[in-house]
């Protein structure tokens, strides 16, 4: 008997959730009928707008005009774009003559600073070797010390060759002579030639319009194909600092030792 | 972001100088110096490091020799190192290339070329 109650609730179930699920479906067919109802209605109303020739025309006036707006508006923004574009790109070239100049400035610095950082002619001398090998990129080069007495410049330190292969020259002879003598730098052969007494490029050094001595550059690093415009930087500064080096060191070690005489005798005087 | 250590092994203080001046440019770097080959080993060896620039001619202990040591080291094995020296010829580079060295630059340095490789290398360790 139970059994039976079970079955027929069950049954019952099964029939009601059938109509829930038709009540549904007629719903959504309502909804579906109520949306294609309004499109209909406003395709008649364009239809109607487009028999009439005076609404035609004024919509297709009114379009004209908005096409012709927005061809504008597109205009205005292309010229826009190429003008950015444009700046952009002359921004770009900026930024890698800046990062250029930047560089070259700090090779500079660099070369500046080492070159005042010591009052030891020795480490003056090689600081100028240093330079010359690892910013200028010289292979074989020779630095000449005049001797102010007896007018002779004199290599100090060389690069690629022994030094004593470097001829000593006398002051206004010769294009290492010559540059000292005029404070101009000397171009030679840019092809380089093994004749140490003809150096590709001779810098001279100078304290104002007083001669330090030279560098006479002979060959470059075989992955150097010419000089750059740093490299001239290089050479101005080195032509002036160097010389200022160099002469700050002579003389501090010419005063140390007059004060190492001076207190030699001062010591001997006291004992 | 974690900083990088970068360790410059050059016996030229004008060119330690540049270099730290210019790999200064990237963003949180560390830069520690060492004069020669010996002087590199003994940083590389007590000390972390995600890039070395190596120069080839140095007195004590040349940089041909220190980067055939680091390479022998399993612990050092993947640190990028750029090799930057005056030699130009194409066996030395190769030569270097041979022993492990990622890149190799001649002198005079380009400090954008340097910047770029470094930066580079940093990203793909």
């Amino acid at each position: 008997m139970s059994e039976n109650r079970d079955g027929l609730f069950a049954r019952a179930e099964e029939v009601l959730s059938l109509f829930r699920r038709g009540a549904e479906f007629t719903q959504d067919l309502i909804k579906e009928n109520e949306r294609l109802r309004l499109q209909i209605a406003c395709f008649e109303a364009q239809n109607m707008a487009a028999s009439d020739d005076v609404e035609w025309e004024k919509l297709r006036h009114e379009l004209v005009s908005r096409i012709q707006n927005l061809e504008g508006e597109k205009q205005d923004i292309l010229d826009r774009l190429q003008q950015v574009e444009g700046e952009n790109s002359h921004f770009a070239e900026r930024y890698l003559e800046i990062e250029e100049e930047n560089n070259n400035l700090a090779s500079l610095y660099v070369a500046s600073y080492q070159l005042h950082s010591t009052l030891d002619l020795s480490e003056v001398i090689k600081i100028v070797v240093e330079i010359v090998i690892n910013l200028i990129g010289a292979e074989v080069f020779a630095i000449y010390v005049l001797d102010e007495r007896t007018q002779v410049l004199t290599p100090v330190a060389s690069e690629g060759r022994e030094i004593a292969d470097f001829p000593p020259c006398q002051m206004g002879h010769g294009i290492v002579g010559a540059a000292v003598a005029t404070g101009e730098t000397q171009c030679g052969d840019v092809a380089g030639s093994e004749d140490l007494a003809r150096p590709l490029v001779c810098v001279p050094l100078r304290v104002q319009e007083r001669p330090i001595g030279a560098i006479a550059i002979h060959k470059l690093l075989q992955q150097k194909a010419g000089f750059t415009p740093l490299d001239h930087e290089l050479f101005t500064l080195l032509g002036g600092h160097a010389a200022t080096a160099v002469f700050a060191a002579r003389l501090y070690s010419q005063s140390e030792r007059k004060l190492n005489t001076i207190q030699g005798f001062i010591d001997l005087l006291t004992k | 972001m974690a900083r990088h250590r970068i360790l410059i092994v050059e016996d030229s203080p004008t060119m330690r100088q540049l270099l730290a001046f210019a790999l200064k440019r990237l963003k949180d770097v560390d830069i520690v110096e060492a004069q020669d080959g010996m002087d590199g080993l003994r940083k590389v060896s007590s000390d972390h490091f995600d890039l070395a620039l190596i120069d080839i001619n140095m007195p004590v202990m040349d940089g041909l020799k220190l980067i055939s040591l680091i390479r022998g080291e399993d612990s050092l094995r993947q640190m990028p190192i750029i090799v930057i020296t005056t030699e130009g010829a194409k066996e030395d580079r190769e030569r270097a290339i041979a022993l492990g060295a990622n890149e190799y630059l001649t002198k005079p340095i380009q400090a954008n070329k340097v910047l770029r490789i470094a930066q580079s290398l940093l990203k793909a360790e």
